[in-house]
């Protein structure tokens, strides 16, 4: 028989506000095995902690319940309570009497007859814990980063400045990401390129860096610390070791009106093309959908003109397969598509446009060559309005837009109508808002100055209806704080698109097993304490694939993830988790109902030789579970017929004791 | 297939055409409207007044003769549409109104939303089908530039209506595609012609109705084409100085069943 000890946390009056914490201990002192019960304000805080110390020096507790919050939240803490007074730490149980029972109830009578009952079910359940220890693994250390922008390029050279290899996988030709699209950033008005560029070239030549540009992840196996991955290289017909990037292919190719994806299709490119003019790697890649030589078998100029002999029309899809004992998601994000905004007259305007795409009319690099001219005649527009909270913040529309704020538009539009009135004070520039939201170091000057230094016009209230007529854009649209309609007949017209994550990140997430929220963003594993990993071990997250991020937020996210990365590849080993299923040879058939339910692929079976009554042997086929990749999920228990498959610390007997305790 | 038919007074005075151009029209394409007995008007206008019961009651019945005699209720005419199917939503979604009507439909029976009610454009897409339609063209409008306008009534509220997106809608013009023509896409398509405003003050009607038609015609339209007798009223009086026709006329057209060949 244990001898358990019962601790009741108030909680501040998080607890004891909705359930009488006293009675709570009173009514667990009769239980099986209680042989001391207490509660206590804060059973978290150190006093607390060496107040289940001293009990279990003075009463020889074997077994510990403690009813207080989530046990997500601090059974870790209360293992290494009982590590340290000598118990092994899986002798604890938690009681939730908080998010399961004081934050739902508002009765105090209903919630202290809940909490009871709670703990009388984790009581009958400690009465039958054994002592656990959990196994070691080893630890590859190699990172894996996925997505090739500014958050996945931060944490990549972060974790190779620790000593550690990293890869990075882009699914585009060159990494750089969307900042790679942008003219300036704010709230200091430096060039995107100037500052981003570096970093790219630092990949390049980083030796602990390698990367897998038009590339993508096709699978992920194993655990923390030991992660099969398998890259799909894309056949991009040029030798990425040869080609030097001379660009004598792209200037011959007779292919010149692809849809350049770079500039948002405002300009068009070859078959054979570069993104841009830094692009790392900087070698050429074949549009496989544009190119005649791969569609017809008729052309093969670039291959003629390519000096070094790099143009290989035969390439195939390569998978290569990587182990890594971190992965880290940087997937990013994308604009949404403006298809169900036609009241903004996108599809019926050229001159209705999205923000990035104004990013690109105003860049140097750009279709226009950094002048701001409209796209349908090439015009100075002499009138712009912006529009923002485009599908953002858009509660009644959940269908077509997004219901979160997008959160970099207010910033980045404040930044376009300044440059727009510092390059052209000639035009008049309207801002329309729901709400200006500008907090952040230096963010809130930035847009007062958009509006006292430039004279941005800025009206609170929404665009209605965009309509395009000869060569004007008539905007309707309320001024809420005068009350008023307004007409005003623009030249430009800039949508700031709400951002959505990169639709790779949704199969992504499936391979990784990693959670994310109805947006599909990541989840993290604590919102304000572990922002930045996942809730799966050995998963980080970083930048925008999280939520809508700016530059400086995302590279501060990308070091963050990186030291975890680094704190997680400096072990040699990992301690596991000592909950995991295994099987009872004995009773078990080899029906491999368990092998077909695991996600994690960690039952395999094995013939072995058993001794029957009558002293003959036999063989039989039994499964066995790698307790290195099981999860402690507990699938498999359910899915077993003959009840051979059993967790750890999850007994079916503990489990049917609690359900026992719940029902007395 | 028979359907309970509610055309309303404006179909029986000023848009004769759309009423007969309907009629004809859906017996070529299989479907018989059946109109429904002893019909009145809708009240013309859906007051959003939720104790205002006496001018819905017209719609509650019509809606409960089609429910008791399982067929889909179906309207033309945009502003008897937006009433009907308002009253049904309403029926459907307030419990103290649909109460306070039953207390009044004692004779009839109780109702509580059980009807479907299709506007004629709904019935060619979710009852005839589109693909349908468009094997039954027997006269192309191939090359026809045409504007579907929805006017105000149509598509809103969104979720009462529930025809279509009321700031992206395609079906008119998915019609438009099916009877062969082109249809252009422009920003005023869902706009108000003013409607009843045009009583009060004319000028204000003109005015909207005017940015309506100079919109259309800026992207390219030929003709509009409307459900709504007071859309075409309203641009017919601004001025229109391209054609202003109604939906049916257009479809029984494409059809050849414009002239009556029993007459």
């Amino acid at each position: 028989m244990q001898r358990v000890g019962v601790f009741v946390c108030w909680c501040g009056s998080n607890i004891a506000g909705t359930v009488d914490v006293h009675a709570v201990a009173e009514a667990l002192k009769n239980e099986p095995g209680v042989v001391f019960s207490t509660d206590y304000q804060y059973m978290c805080s150190q006093a607390g902690q060496d107040m289940i110390k001293a009990a279990v020096k003075e009463h020889n507790l074997t077994g510990i319940v403690v009813c207080s919050c989530s046990p997500r939240m601090h059974e870790a803490t209360f293992r290494k309570t009982a590590a340290a007074a000598g118990l092994n730490p899986y002798m604890v149980e938690i009681a939730n009497i908080r998010e399961q029972c004081s934050w739902v109830h508002k009765d105090i009578l209903t919630g202290t007859e809940k909490a009871i009952i709670l703990g009388k079910a984790a009581v009958a359940k400690v009465n039958l814990n054994a002592p656990l220890t959990p196994g070691e693994s080893p630890v590859t250390k190699r990172a894996l980063v996925i997505g090739g922008g500014i958050a996945g390029i931060q944490t990549a050279l972060d974790i190779a400045d620790a000593g550690f290899e990293v890869d990075i996988v882009e699914k585009k030709p060159t990494i750089g990401g969307k900042m790679a699209q942008l003219d300036k950033t704010f709230p200091t008005l430096d060039c995107a390129a100037c500052i981003l560029t570096p970093k790219m070239v630092d990949v390049a030549q980083n030796e602990k860096i390698r990367i897998f540009s038009y590339s993508e992840v096709t699978d992920v196996k194993g655990f923390v610390g030991n992660f099969d991955v398998t890259i799909k290289k894309n056949a991009r017909f040029v030798k990425e070791d040869i080609c030097t990037g001379c660009g004598a292919c792209v200037e011959k190719c007779p292919m010149k009106k692809i849809p350049n994806e770079f500039n948002l299709g405002m300009d068009n490119r070859t078959a054979i093309y570069i993104p841009f003019a830094q692009a790392v790697p900087k070698v050429a890649t074949i549009d496989p959908n544009a190119c005649n030589m791969l569609k017809k078998g008729k052309c093969g100029i670039c291959a003629k003109v390519c000096t070094a002999g790099a143009i290989d029309y035969t390439q195939k899809d390569e998978y290569i397969e990587e182990k890594y004992g971190a992965i880290v998601v940087a997937t990013g994000f994308n604009p949404i598509s403006m298809d169900k905004f036609d009241e903004f007259a996108y599809s019926q305007s050229k001159d209705v446009i999205t923000s990035l795409e104004f990013e690109r009319l105003t860049n140097a690099a750009g279709p226009s060559a950094g002048k701001l001219l409209r796209p349908s005649d090439g015009k100075h527009p002499h009138t712009i309005v912006f529009v923002q909270c485009v599908g953002s913040r858009c509660e009644a529309c959940a269908e077509k837009g997004k219901e979160y704020c997008s959160k970099i538009c207010c910033m980045y539009t404040a930044k376009h109508a300044m440059l727009t009135r510092d390059k052209y004070p000639d035009t008049e520039v309207y801002v329309f808002y729901i709400d200006v939201r500008t907090p952040g170091k230096n963010f809130d000057e930035f847009y007062r100055r958009a509006v006292e230094e430039y004279g941005v016009k800025y009206i609170k209230g929404m665009v209605g209806k965009v309509t395009p007529e000869g060569d004007k854009l008539k905007v309707q649209a309320s001024d809420l704080l005068s009350n008023k309609q307004l007409h005003i007949d623009a030249d430009l017209v800039v949508l700031a698109a709400a951002i959505e994550p990169d639709k790779s990140a949704r199969p992504l997430a499936t391979m990784l097993t990693a959670s994310m929220d109805t947006n599909d963003f990541f989840t993290e594993a604590h919102p304000k304490l572990r922002p930045v990993e996942s809730p799966t071990a050995g998963v980080f997250l970083s930048g925008a694939c999280q939520g809508p991020k700016d530059i400086p937020e995302t590279v501060s996210q990308a070091g963050a993830a990186a030291s975890k990365v680094i704190g997680l590849l400096a072990k040699d080993k990992l301690t596991g988790n000592p909950c995991v299923a295994s099987s009872n040879e004995l009773m078990c058939n080899g029906c491999s109902s368990c092998a077909n339910v695991c996600p994690y692929g960690a039952i395999t079976y094995a013939d072995k030789e058993f001794r029957m009554p009558d002293r003959t042997t036999r063989i039989r086929r039994v499964a066995e579970v790698n307790p290195a990749v099981c999860q402690g999920c507990g699938a498999c228990t359910v899915a077993c017929p003959s009840g051979a498959m059993d967790l750890k610390g999850f007994a079916n007997l503990q489990i049917m004791a609690e359900v026992d305790a719940i029902c007395k | 297939m028979k359907v309970s038919y509610f055309p309303g007074c404006t179909l029986k005075n000023k848009a004769k055409d759309l009423d007969l151009y309907a009629l004809r029209s859906a017996e070529a394409l299989g479907v018989t409207l059946e109109e429904i007995e002893n019909w009145q008007c809708c009240g013309g206008v859906f007051t959003t007044a939720e104790d205002e019961v006496a001018t819905k009651l017209s719609s509650v019945r019509a809606l409960k003769y089609a429910s008791d005699r399982s067929q889909p209720l179906v309207t033309v005419c945009s502003a008897c549409h937006n009433v009907i199917k308002q009253t049904n939503y309403a029926m459907q979604n307030n419990k103290a109104f649909a109460d306070k009507v039953n207390r009044y439909m004692a004779e009839d029976g109780g109702y509580n939303g059980e009807a479907e009610v299709y506007h004629y454009l709904e019935m060619l897409r979710d009852l005839v089908g589109f693909d349908t339609l468009k094997e039954k063209v027997a006269n192309s409008l191939k090359g026809k530039k045409i504007a579907a306008y929805y006017g105000c009534l149509l598509l809103r509220p969104g979720k009462a209506m529930g025809m279509d997106d009321p700031e992206n809608p395609t079906i008119m013009e998915d019609f438009i595609r099916a009877l062969g023509a082109d249809a252009v896409i422009w920003a005023k398509r869902n706009e108000c012609c003013g409607g009843y405003i045009s009583v009060e003050s004319p000028e204000t009607a003109k005015k909207n109705s005017n940015a309506v038609i100079r919109n259309a015609k800026a992207a390219g339209a030929e003709m509009i084409i409307t459900a709504c007798p007071l859309c075409k009223y309203n641009l017919e009086k601004s001025g229109a100085d391209i054609p202003v026709v109604y939906i049916t006329e257009i479809l029984a057209e494409a059809l050849g069943v414009k002239e009556d060949t029993n007459a």
